[in-house]
């Protein structure tokens, strides 16, 4: 039987090389991503069906897609995007389609809720608690200035004086 | 023989490194000299060992020892000479192995070009080096011997994986590590300056050649790998959001962080507190990503728990050198003293935000690649983050960086002109209003959002060249006083401005290849023919090529112009490997200008047709150019000689150190 490594695999492979293989993924997918038989004539049908397709994650593999995968979940996936999307659902009717079925796993992008709040939250909150620590920060120097000088022995003053005095 | 010879030297160098950690500790303790000199001593030592441990490994790859366990489960004696040498760090036990060569090759560079610096900084730094050392030797030892024998060794070897057999592997884990383990040097010596209590200007000094070598290592390793992943993978993708990609990501943003705050930490003796934090911090991703790639809690925390033994070693280096450092910190950053004050509108000003932002970004791939892990540890919930997540948060990050980026080395140090810069960087902001009309215009049916991209990377490549030209003043003083002003200018002031330039091509490439990029998938039959974006592809046939260990499925291809004339052949191939039973997707490029037009294949169906992925790549070899540029930036800027550690001068200055100690 012939073996074909799965996109997944090579990708972990590949960006890391270090992953301990997961052999028992290496089944046969004799599928590759997106096949020519697969794709709806209408090209607009078929480029919304590929933009959803890059949202939805490909339940059996590592962080792909199901545009991009070729396991054979994915093109079932992909087939059914297809149908929905041929069938006259909008983009929102096909994805809750997915998630009804298939459960929040397997939205790429996680949904607003309680449980992603902080992951949401995370990349405002960094910037915005950064931002309030530097003014904090900033204010109270500027109400107490500190010593400009650390104490070092006058041989060491000479010697930093040596190490900084070619400055740009 | 070689195999056990290597494993003994392996446990000798783990000795050399436990005295190496703390024999100079006690010298810096009850100030003994001698002592403290060990450091140097005993880190050469150490790397010779370790040098001695690797060879051995290598020696038994190159020979296809197959009585040697490791290299039977991944090298085959049909391979070419460079893969078996390659498959050394091919696996886990091999990439560990070149994990702590790497380490110990550091502190050798250390040991012996280190000779300014001052005693005690360099016996704790090099102590510091060698725990770090020894908790990897010993993982190594205890969880991940190479040198393991078969009793009936077998006759060949089980082959390297396929995809790994790729002239990238030589190259993309060796500079990975090299700026992964890089950042340790930083690590060390913020913990020997914290041991000390005291910290000043010239530690900076010190430590940034080390921070720009490693992420100058970093720079080139991901973008590697990224290239790597884009002939390899059969589609072009260069990015992936991949969880083992983020890992590497995360130690580059830090370290890219680390080497602006150091910046301002050398030449007005502030953020002080925070570059220690970073270049702690940086290392920590760096173990972080280790533990991630290593632990096989990526593929599953369940897969994780069953077989623990080796993620649990690493959980632990990890919570004792990232907590032990941290509780360090927490001890002894409030000791030190704050330095220069500047105004808002500065350059330290604009490092700041630079900083912030760069943290901010880290922040975000970090919480978002362990997110999922640590929600389903907690609550049993699976969710997923991919791409569309990152791509949503990322970008909105990155773009005042770019933005901020031109403005800062236009800024004067203290107090800036934030208006003058502005003025200055007219010209940047006219042309890159210009590049995103241009871009809209030309553009039909793409992304709205394209033509702003277009627009941020020519102002940051525009805003480089602005601070060239100000610096020079060509174009307004005579060329060749200008050509002078330019040659005396500092290398490092060169170094920043292709590297920021640098960031501005991979943009560009990015932003192009992702929203222009266009393809085409189609099953062929001989003579078949489709089109592409002003090219014309024809499908004429099927033919078998033998290669060293594998058989090749080549398809053949002529490429035209739409307008008729052929401009040359692809051949994209599905490749055999007998040994494992397995295939690849060996895809076929062609070079345009900057742009690359991209073909894979798949196996014939039994209709008799081709699947084939035909693409249009344009600018795509920027993003990589780009990579290219920020890496010379940091060789100019390295080359600079107030940066180079030991460098000829400093001969007076270790004098004067000498007086000092």
């Amino acid at each position: 039987m012939k073996r074909t490594l799965s996109a997944q695999q090579s990708k972990a492979l590949l960006a890391g090389l270090l992953l301990t293989l997961a052999f028992s993924c290496l089944a046969a997918f004799p599928l590759r991503a997106v096949e020519s038989s697969e794709m709806l004539a209408d090209p607009a049908l078929e480029a919304r069906a590929r933009t959803i397709s890059k949202e939805l994650r490909c339940l059996v593999c590592q962080n792909q897609s199901i545009d991009d995968s070729e396991a054979p979940l994915a093109h079932d996936l992909r087939v059914i995007v297809r149908e929905r999307v041929k069938a006259g659902d909008s983009d929102t009717q096909v994805v809750d389609f997915l998630v009804a079925r298939y459960g929040e796993f397997v939205l790429l992008k996680p949904r607003l809720s309680w449980h992603t709040l902080a992951l949401w939250g995370a990349p405002p909150a960094t910037v915005l608690l950064g931002a309030a620590v530097l003014v904090f920060i900033s204010r109270r120097r500027r109400n107490a200035p500190a010593q400009e000088t650390a104490n070092l022995t006058s041989a060491e003053e000479a010697r930093l004086a040596e190490l900084l005095h070619d400055q740009s | 023989m070689i195999a056990e010879l290597g494993h003994y030297a392996l446990m000798l160098a783990l000795g050399v490194a436990l005295v190496q950690g703390s024999m100079p500790i006690i010298g810096t303790r009850s100030n003994d000299t001698a002592l403290m000199t060990m450091a140097t001593a005993t880190a050469l030592a150490q790397f010779v060992f370790v040098a001695a441990s690797f060879a051995a490994l290598a020696a038994c790859y190159v020979t296809s020892d197959f009585s040697v366990l490791n290299v039977y489960e991944n090298s085959n004696s049909a391979m070419p000479l460079l893969y078996r040498l390659t498959s050394v760090w091919g696996n886990h036990e091999g990439s560990m192995m070149l994990w702590i060569l790497i380490l110990a090759f550091f502190g050798a560079l250390v040991a012996a070009f280190g000779n300014n610096l001052p005693l005690k900084l360099k016996a704790n730094a090099l102590a510091v080096q060698a725990w770090i050392a020894a908790a990897f030797q010993l993982f190594i030892l205890l969880t991940s011997n190479p040198f393991l024998r078969i009793a009936d060794a077998p006759f060949e070897g089980r082959d390297l994986n396929p995809i790994l057999q790729d002239p990238g592997l030589a190259f993309h884990p060796p500079f990975l590590y090299l700026g992964y383990v890089g950042f340790s040097i930083a690590f060390s010596f913020a913990i020997a300056a914290l041991l000390e209590g005291r910290i000043d200007a010239a530690w900076a000094r010190w430590v940034r050649p080390w921070v720009l070598g490693a992420w100058m290592c970093l720079t080139l390793g991901i973008a590697g790998g990224s290239f790597w992943a884009y002939y390899e993978l059969g589609w072009g993708g260069f990015w992936f959001w991949d969880p083992v990609e983020n890992a590497s990501l995360m130690p580059w943003l830090a370290g890219t962080a680390l080497l602006h705050s150091a910046v301002v930490m050398e030449k007005r003796n502030a953020l002080k507190v925070w570059t220690i934090l970073l270049a702690i911090l940086a290392f920590s991703l760096s173990l972080i990503g280790t533990f991630l790639v290593r632990s096989g809690v990526l593929t599953s925390v369940h897969a994780f728990a069953n077989d623990s033994r080796r993620g649990v070693f690493i959980l632990a280096i990890l919570v004792v050198f990232i907590g032990g450092a941290l509780s360090l910190y927490a001890w002894r950053a409030p000791l030190l003293k704050q330095g220069g004050l500047f105004a808002p509108i500065s350059r330290e000003g604009a490092l700041v935000l630079n900083n912030l932002f760069l943290t901010s970004a880290c922040a975000t791939v970090f919480v978002g690649t362990l997110y999922p892990l640590a929600l389903e540890a907690l609550t049993g919930e699976k969710i997923s983050v991919g791409p569309p997540f990152f791509n949503a948060t990322f970008a909105p990050l990155f773009i005042p960086l770019l933005l901020a980026m031109p403005f800062g080395p236009l800024l004067g140090w203290k107090r800036g002109d934030l208006l003058g810069a502005a003025q200055r960087l007219v010209v940047a902001a006219i042309l890159a209003a210009i590049a995103a009309a241009a871009a809209f215009a030309l553009q039909r049916g793409g992304p709205v959002l394209a033509p702003f991209g277009v627009g941020f990377a020519i102002f940051v490549m525009a805003g480089a060249l602005i601070d060239i030209a100000e610096r020079t003043l060509v174009l307004r003083i005579p060329l060749g006083a200008a050509l002078r002003r330019a040659a005396g200018l500092p290398r490092s002031a060169w170094g920043a401005a292709f590297a920021h330039f640098g960031i501005g091509v991979t943009l560009f490439g990015i932003v192009a290849v992702t929203a222009w990029g266009s393809e085409r998938i189609a099953a062929l039959k001989p003579g078949d023919t489709i089109e592409l974006a002003h090219y014309r592809l024809t499908f004429d046939g099927l033919f078998n090529r033998a290669g060293a260990n594998y058989r090749d499925s080549v398809g053949h291809f002529s490429v035209r112009r739409t307008g008729g004339d052929l401009i040359g052949a692809l051949e994209p191939s599905r490749r055999m490997f007998p040994s494992r039973d397995m295939a690849t997707t060996e895809a076929a490029l062609m070079t345009r200008g900057v742009s690359q037009l991209y073909l894979s294949i798949g196996d014939p169906t039994p209709q008799g047709t081709v699947p084939v992925r035909f693409y249009f790549k344009p600018q795509v070899l920027m993003i990589w150019l780009g990579a290219l540029i920020m890496f010379a930036g940091g060789a100019l800027s390295l080359s600079d000689r107030r940066l180079r550690v030991g460098a000829p001068q400093s001969a007076k200055a270790s004098a004067a150190l000498q007086a000092a100690e």
